[in-house]
């Protein structure tokens, strides 16, 4: 089935490529605008985004495998992604995976039974001075323990929002 | 400890600072409508050079400096301002917070360096991760656009100007800046070859100027205090021109990691001592920090500057440890690392260097590109033979063998992706090599892996 926007969301794909003096440049917001309606960019989306940016779909099938964030299959319905760099490493981001994996019955890379949780490792998602720290969805969870990240979950689980907190700031004082 | 002034991040504390309403109660848009009303951009350009900002993404080129390299405006090519908002760099975290807490100091900047180049279009580069900050960019173009600050007449003048705000997609590699200007243009984010540099040639084949978020967010209080007010806040010698104020980032081992305010020119003593509040746990000492992110060689705190030729400008620091040196593009030089980011990684005694290196290095490894022969196979070879020697099938051939691998890889590849791998890599034997040999013979000591401190902190604390 070939994959369709609504009106709205049409008018604003017309937005993103006046933005650009050429019509390729929108290809990867517009990915970006796919995926967030299907979850995933499937073929159908590569078709629709090469016609409408004037590529061939193996152009944007270059582009799509490319970079990280383009899901070639469908994840389930959230995505957690765990930084396992350096600053977060040090800082126990084992722990959090390893209690995620438990928590979810399923191993990075893979999606837990139910289909609600996909779990991923990260590179550093320059949240390195929070850290632990996890992406979900499109949120931002810092400063993490087992117990906090647990009653984020409990929230998604319940069907509320992820909600991300503003990272705290510290101004310049002495040390406490 | 001496107190220092916030500048970039004065507004940071305010109540939503992150809104037109707050920021521009607290100032901002007035250098904007300033420098649109009343000053010709080659004032503009001048007050720039005189601050001596040397880029803050990384590789510390003067940013006054690269603004003259545009050649001269011809009939019918446009100029582009692009910002690098693709914060990717392991350890780094400082951009983030400006386009989240002050994006409005960013777009003003933004405005004045389009007024200062002639340009009419800037894109804002940011990684796609970072939704919150995009979110914030993009309502603030639209108040912006609200209030006439952008769009056909921004502040009355008769230039048209416009910002647009494009998402990466997951790629380290887009932080370089041709990279990003081929993601830029719909591409796969490979660098290009050098020459041309952006400025001649850039986004769409047109003269672009490339800057980092910091860089940029500086300039309306470059404005504001003039150029050379502003330089004179680094601690630095004046004869460095290496000027101003900056954030500073440090995570890992300390007990208040987080993004502070500086002027140019502290310490990483001051950094992790009085901004980081000392090391986490205080029976582990500091066995190793990465001064500015990922890419720039380890250092020690048992390392001395060796300088005792008066005539060298290290020499005022000679026989001082290496974080009692002031942090400058040109000090951090001198003592064989690079000033990066300044965004530092603190790692305590529990930490095995060949297990950092290993991480590193995967890192690098997942993030080649692949178009240089040398970078690809060596990002993965590195990456490989840590692993086995981490695993325990190491031998001690395989250190010498990580020198050779990293060696191979510098000055042939299209952009300092290997380069950047390839000195840490270095530094970590060199610095480290009884450790390495060690772990090459034995693999890595059990509980390397798993801090026990720490993974009951993350376990017990609240479920306690
Ligand atoms: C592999 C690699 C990654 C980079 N990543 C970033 C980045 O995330 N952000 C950034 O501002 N500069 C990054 N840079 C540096 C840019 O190429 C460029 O020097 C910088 O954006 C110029 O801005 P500045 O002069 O204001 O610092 C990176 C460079 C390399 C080689
Ligand atoms: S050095 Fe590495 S990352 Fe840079 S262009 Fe070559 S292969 Fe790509
Ligand atoms: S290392 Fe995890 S966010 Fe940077």
């Amino acid at each position: 089935m070939a994959f369709t926007l609504s009106a709205e969301q049409e008018k604003l794909v017309d937005q993103i490529l006046a933005r650009y003096p050429v019509l390729q440049a929108a290809c990867i917001p517009v990915l970006h605008l796919c995926q967030k309606q299907v979850g995933w960019v499937s073929p159908e989306v590569i078709d629709y985004v090469a016609s409408r940016v004037g590529l061939s779909t193996s152009q944007v099938q270059g582009v799509v495998t490319f970079y990280t964030m383009f899901h070639q299959r469908p994840p389930g319905r959230h995505t957690i992604w765990v930084c396992r760099t350096l600053s977060c490493e040090v800082r126990g981001a084992k722990t959090i995976q390893e209690h995620l994996e438990r928590r979810l019955g399923c191993h990075a890379g893979e999606t837990s039974a139910d289909g609600a949780f996909t779990l991923k490792k990260a590179e550093c998602l320059a949240g390195c001075g929070y850290a632990p720290m996890v992406q979900i969805d499109d949120t931002f969870h810092e400063n993490l323990t087992v117990a906090k990240l647990d009653a984020i979950l409990d929230r998604i689980a319940r069907g509320e929002a992820a909600t991300q907190d503003e990272t705290p700031w510290y101004p310049h004082a002495p040390a406490p | 400890m001496p107190t220092y002034k916030n500048i970039l991040s004065n507004r940071y504390t305010l109540s939503r600072s992150w809104t037109m309403e707050v920021a521009e109660k607290a100032g901002a848009y007035q250098q904007a409508r300033i420098a649109l009303t009343t000053l010709a951009p080659e004032r503009v350009k001048s007050e720039v050079e005189a601050a001596n900002i040397r880029g803050r993404g990384g590789a510390g080129f003067p940013a006054g400096m690269k603004w003259g390299f545009l050649p001269p405006a011809k009939e019918g090519q446009d100029v582009y301002l692009v910002i690098n908002a693709d914060e990717g760099e392991p350890g780094t975290f400082k951009d983030r917070t400006l386009m989240e807490k002050d994006p409005h100091r960013l777009l003003e900047g933004c405005i004045i360096a389009m007024h200062a180049i002639g340009a009419h279009k800037c894109f804002i580069y940011v990684r796609c991760e970072l939704e919150l900050a995009i979110a914030r960019l993009e309502q603030g173009v639209r108040d912006c656009q609200a209030r006439g600050y952008l769009g056909a007449r921004p502040f009355g003048k008769d230039w048209a100007m416009d910002i647009v705000i494009h998402p990466g997609a997951g790629a380290y590699i887009c932080g370089e800046e041709t990279s990003l200007l081929n993601s830029l243009e719909g591409k796969r984010g490979e660098p290009r070859l050098k020459p041309p540099f952006p400025a001649v040639k850039g986004a769409f084949g047109m003269p672009t100027i490339v800057n980092n978020v910091e860089t940029i967010a500086a300039v309306p209080d470059v404005l504001a205090m003039g150029g050379a007010a502003w330089s004179a806040i680094s601690l630095l010698p004046p004869e460095m021109k290496d000027g101003g104020t900056r954030l500073y980032g440090i995570s890992g081992h300390v007990k208040r990691p987080g993004v502070y305010e500086a002027p140019v020119g502290i310490t990483l003593r001051e950094l992790i001592d009085d901004f980081g509040g000392g090391m986490l746990h205080p029976d582990r000492p500091l066995k190793g920090v990465i001064p500015g992110g990922s890419s720039t060689p380890v250092l020690r705190a048992e390392d001395k500057v060796h300088a005792p030729d008066p005539k060298s400008p290290l020499h005022r620091w000679h026989g001082k440890s290496h974080l009692d040196v002031p942090m400058g593009v040109d000090t951090m030089r001198g003592i064989g690392t690079m000033l990066g980011t300044c965004c530092a990684i603190v790692m305590d005694s529990s930490v095995s260097m060949v297990d950092a290196a290993r991480n590193l290095m995967k890192f690098y490894a997942h993030e080649s590109c692949g178009q240089c022969t040398p970078c690809r196979e060596g990002t993965g070879w590195l990456a490989n033979v840590l692993d086995q020697i981490c695993a325990g099938r190491g031998k001690a051939a395989d250190v010498d063998l990580l020198v050779d691998i990293s060696n191979n890889m510098m000055g042939n590849t299209i952009c300092a992706l290997a380069d950047g791998t390839a000195m840490p890599m270095l530094a970590f034997v060199r610095k480290f090599r009884k450790e390495f040999l060690e772990v090459a013979e034995k693999g890595l000591p059990s509980g390397a892996r798993l801090d026990g401190a720490i993974r009951a902190q993350l376990v017990g604390k609240e479920a306690a």
